[in-house]
């Protein structure tokens, strides 16, 4: 006989109010969870989104907290009496809209900005899993600009100094020199923020975004067995930030060739 | 070279410098001396605007560079720049420390650098940790390569601000060495020290600061002979 077949059989039992063994019933229904109409793939394709929208995020995320950490930064930094010069016009606006940003991002719930990019916002928009990506990117942002800025902050100002002292630009000596740096020192905050960023898609769901919960959520619906679709995704989540968090620490490792005596 | 007209600084409400005005002359090695908080270091720092002075004028050169239309990247090539604590670029090799300044400022191509950055390294004996990190490296070490790092970009001018003042008492010497060969070759300096020695021995005028003033300034035996204001004469007795 085949597994299918076994299925078919205790499945029948149990429906009749059978006994069956407790490894049997187990059988049962991780194979209806798993493998009965070959559920696998939508886990795999749940998967493949929640990936996808993590991906997209972090990009946004990463780009939009270093452009406002480097802005606070520029702003908190310049010094009193040389004059207004066009870059200092420029920065008070850019710093006052950073300061919003990131006050408004994380003074609501990530939830509730699903809720409102979903409902209010991309109200007419079908592709629900690019809004939700979209969202997490902007709400990561505000949390990766504060890890960027106590990156930047921590730094010694001497390094700074000694770049400007040989006649490098600001840009440039924040490019080679103070963001290199920082980087090394907030990778594990960056690290926690993008395992919080991974599992925080699970919140897609809601505006009906197609990642692993979701998936979950409609095998659950049509065999009223939360169990073990449940645990499984809890296991998926497990295993993909046990991948990165070891990612992670060979980064680490590789970046710390400098600090070597 | 350097002009300086009624430079004031002050940090909040305390003065650190208090209206100076002072020259300095293509060629001198001029050493800045006092107690701590008399205002030689920012002095020594408003020389390249590292620190924004309040008021009064700083022209370099005949330009400018208290002027806010000044390019003061430009200006800062031309003087080099010693710290206290070295401020090595911890994530670079001692080769990249060296060449980066010159190669972003598109002073040389990469391979000049090189060149440059190997002949200068030889020049302080420490041709062979070009491909190290600077935590490899002891305090005499990491401040000659400081040195040669500035000198890399063939500055007209060079600030000293405390050189040897964060070096085990070993290794002061290797790099005051290093900094009397440059002074030999005619290098204008302007030195900020602890170091009586030094400054008798290298300079060739000595000032002495106190409270955002400088006190009193002579060619350096006569300084240290003949002091003429008690301030001085109180300081140096504890020094000496």
């Amino acid at each position: 006989m085949q597994w299918a077949d076994y299925y078919a059989q205790w499945k029948t039992i149990m429906q009749g109010g059978g006994d069956v063994t407790f490894w049997q019933e187990f059988f049962v229904k991780f194979y209806q969870a798993f493998i009965e109409a070959d559920r696998w793939k939508q886990y795999l394709n749940g998967v493949g989104t929640t990936l996808l929208v993590t991906a997209i995020a972090l990009c946004i995320g990463v780009v939009l907290g270093m452009l406002v950490a480097v802005v606070r930064t520029a702003y908190d930094q310049q010094r009193p009496g040389q004059g207004l010069t066009p870059g200092r016009v420029l920065l008070w606006p850019l710093n006052l809209v950073c300061r919003v940003y990131t006050t408004v991002i994380r003074g609501t719930p990530m939830m509730v900005q699903l809720m409102i990019m979903g409902f209010v916002i991309f109200k007419s928009s079908r592709n629900l899993t690019m809004v939700g990506a979209l969202t997490l990117g902007i709400n990561s942002g505000a949390y990766v600009s504060e890890i960027v800025r106590g990156g930047l902050m921590s730094l010694d100002p001497g390094q700074m100094e000694a770049g400007r002292s040989l006649g490098l630009n600001y840009i440039q000596t924040m490019r080679f020199i103070v963001i290199p740096q920082a980087f090394k020192a907030i990778l594990p905050a960056l690290g926690n923020e993008f395992i919080i960023l991974l599992k925080d898609t699970s919140l897609l769901n809601v505006i009906g975004g197609k990642e692993l919960v979701y998936a979950a959520n409609g095998i659950m619906n049509r065999t009223w067995e939360q169990m073990f679709p449940l645990m499984g995704v809890a296991l998926i989540y497990l295993v993909l930030v046990m991948i990165f968090t070891w990612l992670q620490g060979r980064l680490e490792r590789r970046l710390r060739q400098s600090d070597r005596r | 070279m350097i002009d300086v007209q009624n430079l004031s600084k002050s940090f909040g409400d305390h003065l650190v410098l208090d209206n100076i005005s002072e020259h300095i002359h293509p060629g001198e090695k001029v050493v800045v001396i006092g107690p701590s908080g008399s205002g030689k270091s920012t002095f020594l720092r408003c020389l390249n605007l590292l620190e924004t002075p309040t008021s009064g004028s700083i022209t370099f050169e005949g330009k400018e560079i208290t002027d806010p239309k000044a390019d003061i990247n430009a200006i800062r090539r031309q003087m080099g720049m010693v710290f206290q604590h070295f401020n090595l670029f911890p994530n670079m090799t001692i080769r990249k420390n060296i060449t980066l300044a010159p190669v972003q400022t598109k002073l040389m191509g990469q391979a000049e650098a090189d060149d440059t950055a190997t002949a200068l390294l030889r020049r302080v004996n420490l041709e062979e940790k070009a491909d190290a990190y600077p935590a490899q490296l002891s305090g005499g070490q990491k401040q000659r390569i400081a040195i040669v790092r500035a000198l890399a970009m063939k500055p007209k001018l060079m600030l000293f601000d405390e050189p040897t003042s964060a070096l085990d008492p070993e290794m002061v010497g290797e790099v005051l060495e290093v900094m009397k060969e440059l002074a030999q070759e005619g290098m204008t300096m302007v030195v900020v020290t602890h170091e009586m020695g030094f400054a008798r021995e290298v300079g060739t005028r000595v000032l002495f600061m106190d409270e955002g003033h400088i006190l009193e300034q002579d060619e350096p035996r006569a300084f240290f002979d003949r002091p003429k204001e008690p301030r001085t004469i109180e300081f140096l007795s504890k020094v000496l």
